[in-house]
């Protein structure tokens, strides 16, 4: 195979030659190729096939707009979908094969969808699965699930790995004044204007190497410009690309950092991700040029002109012998002469009849021309032209590429992404960036300057007005018009072809072809959004870069209107695709989020807890001895409490200081039991409402002297419950004076319960007596030593319906108290417990945590209602009885029991009455236990109507999900000891 | 991502606040009818432009914020500590 390398052009190392792979074959490039680059240089034409209709696609572009050439890089686990060819640079040993096709891309089965076009057109799913009349076969979700795989498999792009991804990626941050986004002309310029005024700046280029467009110059060398931009100080970021702007001045970057390199440092990353937080921005993002639609435009070999100067100069390859150059501008008029000069024999047919324009006259130049069809399938053989758009006479040019350019399109995404609409630009026939208040300001051939003295000049000019918005100058400056080609461009989008099967595209990554705007159009898809959701115009990864305009310009023709009354779609981030890894950075597996531990997080595992995760805590689940599963387990731990005595780390629990000559006031207005009247040494257990009048949380507080509580709250809900107090404070009881703070993480936890508990405790405090049930009754609070002079408070408090305390200690002096506490309850053949437990324990005795209090429900249909004060006003007083809240039929809090006690059940089970199994029932499940005490499994939930009503009938737990279903009785929810009699002992 | 300017912590990303919500309304004293409260609670305003809304620095200094910010641009006009006596703090430090 001939190489299309040519010797004296291009910047690439000829010392270096690098290996490479392409589908399974062995190839060689240089250091500097793009795999492109690399491609075209070994006359590879093929790199892919299309979406819907598999058809051959070639190397279209040769920057960031490509829409062709998406390859698949690596292998295994690193297998990276969807790269395009023409960004991803070349290193030795890089392995890339083409997608969409079978067996590949020279040969592709499903190339047969071509000649099946007319069943692919757009809105083909819309279509298909409304059913095929009269029976409507085909009809509904059943049909479309079978399908699906079929079709997602046909169209499409690579696949990924499905392997987890062996790469790291970081998170970066970083502070400036100015950000430049693009190192072309204006950009450079911009920078440098902005450095030499002190200011601190950036410079973004998505690039391997500065200068933008530049580096398709033959004479173009950037060192002496990166020497430059060095000694200034300014911090140049290549590899890089800035995918969105956001608010604020908040720009996201993507850094590539081991992307080009074939066998990376293990400690770097693979991907960075920044955030610059910058005080102004400047865009230089420079302008991409477009093709022309007419029929077989996607045969391989069919390149935007621009991109095979970039080919010729930055990388030595001539991309064709006989190329055919179409136009309506000027800009390609400089690439003709070096191409002809490369040794290419040229023509250029320039859709204008009027032009002055002066080449080293090497070509041809047929003026008025059009092209309007290839000849050729996997390659051209020839191009059909005519004299202007009507197709009469007609003339073949045999040529081996065409190359096309029908304008260029300013890149305003990043402005876009700011909700700034472009303004349409008739003279140039492109949309410009729009005016914005924000400190952005657009430069370069992104302002639509097409001149490189220009461009300069808005860089400088660009630097002004960001001093001038950040008040630091008040220079007056200019920024030149827009344009600069001598000729005037001559819109030209489409040459039509009235041909059946005939294809000319619009957007090369979807297959959107003209007929499918048309189609669109007749309808009724007018809209350009709904143009761009029913073709999938610009919906690609390119997203549009080339061909949104073409199929803008098509609909307002059809509609007869200009193409600013049309409109234009929203660019929305990223510019280009971000990969999820890069997004995630770190924080992944293990670090997913943060992990919160208890102080004596250690301790229950050395005594053989098995944790579970609660919110973001680990909490012990259950203690299993030798073989013990998780239920032999809970239920020896919860009949061990019963017994004689456990111990359980509640630490995780929100614990808040309140503090202050209004505390009182403060506790009286948030609890909506009474706690004006707590003296000083107890514990009330509360229920906080929201404003509407729903149970928020519940917790108890102590009254440790006559302005001081200490407050606990549930785990889950310790952030929210603070916040609240805090807001109250700092916004509506501003004169209250009263101080909050969390401190949750200053105290370790734990739960004494059983019958033995106050004998245990009492081998484990300094002075027995303050323990005693005259000292300390039920709810009592103390602050007292633990033996050892380490100081704690303890509260007679219970969960577990037992004769039980609370015990707090300072963090660093955990593990200490489980030492004290574990060696005491061992002698009276005590446990250590786990959540599990504490579940059961709870469950048997009605007591209510998240599962029921799941923000639907009110103080009565917990069956709390006596602990809604009648005395006082508090938060959620007025609205707890406010319209539905009041119904009679509400879901009441009662226990049920399965008929059959051998049989179980879960939470999650519906309740239903027996001959009525649907919907959602007359009630729920929301807990569920073993009860080692009752001998049967127990439940708590809610049911319509409450105990009073269904006592004495038999229901139905229905269970959709598990496939079960159970006869059940509601029972009271204090399913054991209602009295309490045992908390009082 | 928008930036907020804490008074007591300086500009931050917004991703170290939580919303609150209206930072107009008049909450009414807990002894008031269920009607005054249903206004307050679920009869809200939707602004397009510039509100008054409450922010909490939930991850700085735990300041509850008056923002005033624009629902169209997220543009921030004024930002100040939602209790008076704070409000007086900080501008006793300017």
């Amino acid at each position: 195979m001939k190489t299309r390398r040519i010797d004296n052009y291009g910047k690439i190392n000829r010392d270096k030659i690098l290996s490479f792979r392409w589908d399974k074959k062995n190839y060689k490039g240089f250091e500097g190729d793009t795999l492109a680059s690399a491609l075209l240089a070994n006359n590879i034409g093929i790199v892919g096939r299309s979406f819907k209709y598999h058809r051959p696609r070639g190397i279209f572009s040769s920057g960031v707009e490509e829409s062709g050439a998406l390859v698949t890089i690596g292998s295994k686990d690193r297998r990276d979908p969807n790269v395009r060819a023409t960004t991803q640079e070349l290193y030795n040993g890089l392995e890339a094969s083409g997608q969409n096709a079978f067996p590949n891309v020279n040969f592709d089965l499903a190339g047969i969808n071509n000649y099946l076009g007319r069943f692919f057109a757009a809105g083909f799913y819309y279509k298909t699965f409304i059913g095929i009349p009269p029976l409507e076969w085909g009809k509904g979700t059943a049909i479309w699930m079978f399908f699906e795989k079929f079709i997602r498999k046909a169209a499409g792009m690579g696949s990924a790995s499905g392997l987890p991804d062996p790469d790291t990626y970081e998170h970066a941050h970083d502070f400036c004044d100015l950000i430049v986004v693009g190192s072309g002309p204006a950009g450079v310029a911009a920078a440098i204007e902005a450095a030499e005024k002190k200011l601190d700046v950036i410079l973004v280029e998505q690039d391997s190497l500065i200068g933008g467009n530049q580096l398709a110059e033959n004479d173009f060398d950037n060192s002496q410009i990166k020497n430059q931009l060095e000694n200034l100080g300014i911090k140049i970021m290549t590899r890089t690309t800035a995918f969105g702007l956001y608010d604020n001045c908040v720009v996201g970057l993507l850094e590539r950092v081991t992307d080009h390199i074939s066998a990376p440092n293990v400690n770097m990353p693979r991907q960075r991700f920044w955030t610059i937080r910058a005080k102004h921005i400047i865009v230089g993002a420079g302008a991409i040029e477009r093709h022309i639609a007419f029929n077989n435009n996607d045969i391989p070999g069919v390149m935007t002109v621009n991109a095979s100067k970039h080919y010729l100069n930055r990388y030595g390859v001539l991309t064709g012998k006989r190329i055919v150059i179409a136009t309506n501008n000027d800009s390609v008029y400089e690439t003709a002469n070096q191409l002809s000069e490369a040794g290419a024999n040229v023509t250029v047919l320039d859709s204008r009849t009027n032009l002055e324009i002066e080449t080293n006259k090497s070509f041809e130049i047929r003026k008025g021309y059009v092209p309007y069809n290839i000849n050729g399938s996997k390659k051209i053989d020839s191009l059909d032209i005519s004299k202007s758009e009507t197709i009469n006479k007609s003339e073949t040019i045999n040529c081996d590429q065409v190359l096309l350019s029908g304008g260029w399109s300013p890149a305003v995404h990043l402005l876009s992404h700011r909700g700034v609409k472009p303004k349409w630009d008739y003279n140039n026939a492109c949309f410009l960036p729009s005016d914005t208040k924000e400190n952005i300001t657009i430069v370069g051939s992104s302002r639509g300057l097409w001149n490189k003295n220009d461009c300069i000049a808005s860089g400088i000019a660009g630097t002004t007005d960001a001093l001038n918005r950040l008040g630091l100058s008040k220079t007056n400056y200019f920024f030149p018009k827009p344009g600069g080609w001598k000729n005037p461009i001559q819109p030209l989008y489409e040459v039509k072809y009235k041909k059946s099967r005939s294809k000319s595209f619009v957007d090369y990554q979807h297959d959107v072809t003209t007929d499918d705007v048309r189609l669109a159009h007749r309808e009724g898809f007018i809209s350009v959004e709904h143009l761009k959701r029913y073709t999938t115009l610009g919906m690609a990864n390119d997203q549009g870069k080339m061909g949104n305009i073409i199929g803008l310009s098509l609909m307002a023709e059809l509609l007869n209107k200009e193409i600013p009354e049309v409109g234009t779609t929203v660019f929305r981030p990223p510019y280009t695709p971000v990969s999820i890894g890069a997004l995630s950075g770190r924080n992944v597996g293990k670090h997913f989020r943060p992990l919160r531990v208890t102080p004596m997080h250690q301790w229950n595992i050395d005594h053989g807890a098995k944790m579970i995760e609660v919110g973001l805590y680990q909490r012990p689940w259950y203690y299993p001895k030798e073989n013990e599963t998780l239920s032999d387990s809970y239920i020896r731990e919860a009949s061990t409490v019963r017994k004689t005595v456990g111990i359980c780390d509640v630490t995780s629990l929100g614990k808040i200081a309140i503090q202050g000559p209004g505390s009182t006031e403060f506790l009286n207005r948030i609890y909506s039991n009474g706690f004006s009247k707590l003296q000083v040494g107890k514990a009330r257990y509360g229920i906080m409402l929201r404003d509407d009048g729903i149970v928020m949380d519940d917790g108890t507080s102590w009254r440790l002297a006559e302005n001081e509580y200490f407050m606990t709250t549930s785990t889950g809900e310790a952030a929210k419950v603070m916040s609240w107090l805090e807001e109250l404070l700092q916004t509506r009881w501003t004169d209250l004076n009263v101080n909050v703070t969390s401190v949750s993480e200053q105290w370790a936890g734990v739960s004494v319960a059983g019958p033995k508990s106050r004998e245990v405790l009492n081998n484990c405090v300094d002075d027995s007596m303050v323990i005693t049930n005259n000292n300390l009754p039920f709810m009592g609070v103390t602050s007292t030593f633990l033996k050892g002079n380490i100081p704690c408070r303890i509260a007679r408090i219970s969960f577990s319906g037992e004769l039980a305390f609370e015990v707090y200690v300072k963090s660093d002096f955990a593990n200490t108290m489980m030492d004290l506490l574990w060696e005491n309850a061992k002698k009276y053949d005590g446990c250590l417990y786990g959540l599990e437990a504490l579940g059961a324990l709870r469950v048997e005795k009605g007591h209510v945590t998240a599962a029921e209090l799941d923000g639907r429900v009110t103080i009565d249909d917990a069956g709390l209602s006596k602990m809604a004060s009648t005395k006082k006003s508090y938060i959620g007083s007025a609205m707890r009885k406010r319209g539905v809240l009041k119904n009679n039929d509400r879901e009441i809090l009662v226990g049920f029991f399965p008929t059959n006690l051998k049989e179980t059940f879960n939470a999650g089970t519906i309740v239903c009455e027996k001959n009525n199994i649907k919907g959602q029932g007359i009630g729920r499940i929301t807990s569920v236990t073993y009860s080692p005490e009752l001998g049967h499994w127990i439940g708590l939930g809610f049911v319509k109507g409450g105990l009073d009503k269904w006592k004495d009938t038999n229901l139905v737990g229905a269970d959709p999900v598990r496939n079960k279903q159970m006869n059940l009785k509601v029972v009271s929810p204090h399913m054991i000891d209602p009295k309490g009699e045992r908390m009082y002992a | 991502m928008i930036r907020i300017n804490c008074p007591y912590c300086g500009e931050r990303d917004h991703s170290e606040f939580s919303y609150g919500g209206d930072a107009t309304i008049n909450y009414p004293s807990l002894d008031a009818s269920e009607k005054e409260w249903t206004e307050a609670i679920f009869f809200r305003k939707n602004i397009k432009g510039f509100q008054f809304e409450t922010w909490h620095h939930s991850n700085g200094c735990r300041m509850w914020l008056v923002v005033e910010r624009s629902t169209i641009t997220h543009e921030i006009k004024s930002v100040k500590p939602c209790h008076p006596d704070l409000q007086k703090v900080v501008k006793n430090n300017k």
